[in-house]
């Protein structure tokens, strides 16, 4: 049963990271954008956990927390641009 | 135990499905709604609560992989869950700066984005005849 489920909800992520590549490719504003690639990191994570309850150790743990402090702090970054002008004033 | 194992084993797989499903939607909607302030929406709560059921199955497994509770993922869930709407905020800030074109049938009057009408309005009133507060 857990084997299903596990190919059933990475098949589902695929789709949905899927789709936000579709809107970072056709998102007519730069906030669009960015919201997508916000989207994408979040559902990246859920994939590199899946991945670890599929090989059943934690060596891909830090990945994923990696992952989720840098893309908060890129996107802050890039909406921190898009509202001044400059990053760090 | 034989039973107690399978029923985590639901509980596990019930959690995965559903976080799936929840991300699922929220990207269609990313990528389905007419215009940005609908779009933030699908995002910033479902997906979130996607990503977050997928971690508490995973919580679940390792504590019965092994034998005791494994609450290092937590950090992951709290992580998102603080800086999901703070980027969400950000983000909502940066459109609003740059007036960015809304559906209709968007409600909510935001300031930013009535500065023109306000001007429009302000002009086209007589001079004298407005009322003080």
């Amino acid at each position: 049963m857990l084997d299903f489920a596990l190919k059933v909800s990475v098949t589902l992520f695929a789709i949905a990271i899927v789709l936000n590549l579709y809107r970072v490719a056709v998102g007519p504003s730069l906030p669009d954008r960015i919201l997508a690639l916000d989207t994408m990191y979040v559902n990246s994570i859920a994939l590199i956990v899946l991945f670890g309850i599929w090989l059943g150790h934690r060596t891909y743990f830090e990945a994923a927390l990696l992952i989720a402090m840098l893309g908060f702090v890129s996107t802050v970054a890039v909406c921190k641009y898009l509202l001044r002008g400059d990053i760090i004033e | 135990m034989i039973a107690l194992y399978t029923v985590m084993e639901g509980v596990i797989a019930f959690f995965l499905i559903a976080g799936s499903i929840f991300a699922l939607i929220g990207s269609l909607g990313l990528s389905r709604m007419k215009d940005f302030y609908m779009r933030l929406h699908g995002p910033s709560k479902i997906s979130t609560l996607g990503v977050g059921c997928v971690l508490l199955a995973s919580i679940a497994y390792f504590s019965l992989l092994d034998g005791g509770p494994s609450l290092q993922e937590l950090l992951i869930t709290i992580f998102l869950f603080i800086t999901a709407p703070v980027s969400a905020h950000m983000l909502s800030k940066s459109a609003l700066h740059q007036k960015l074109a809304y559906d209709p049938r968007t409600r909510g009057d935001p300031e930013e984005l009535q500065e023109d009408d306000d001007e429009r309005t302000l002009e086209e009133t007589p001079q004298g005849s407005s009322k003080l507060p």
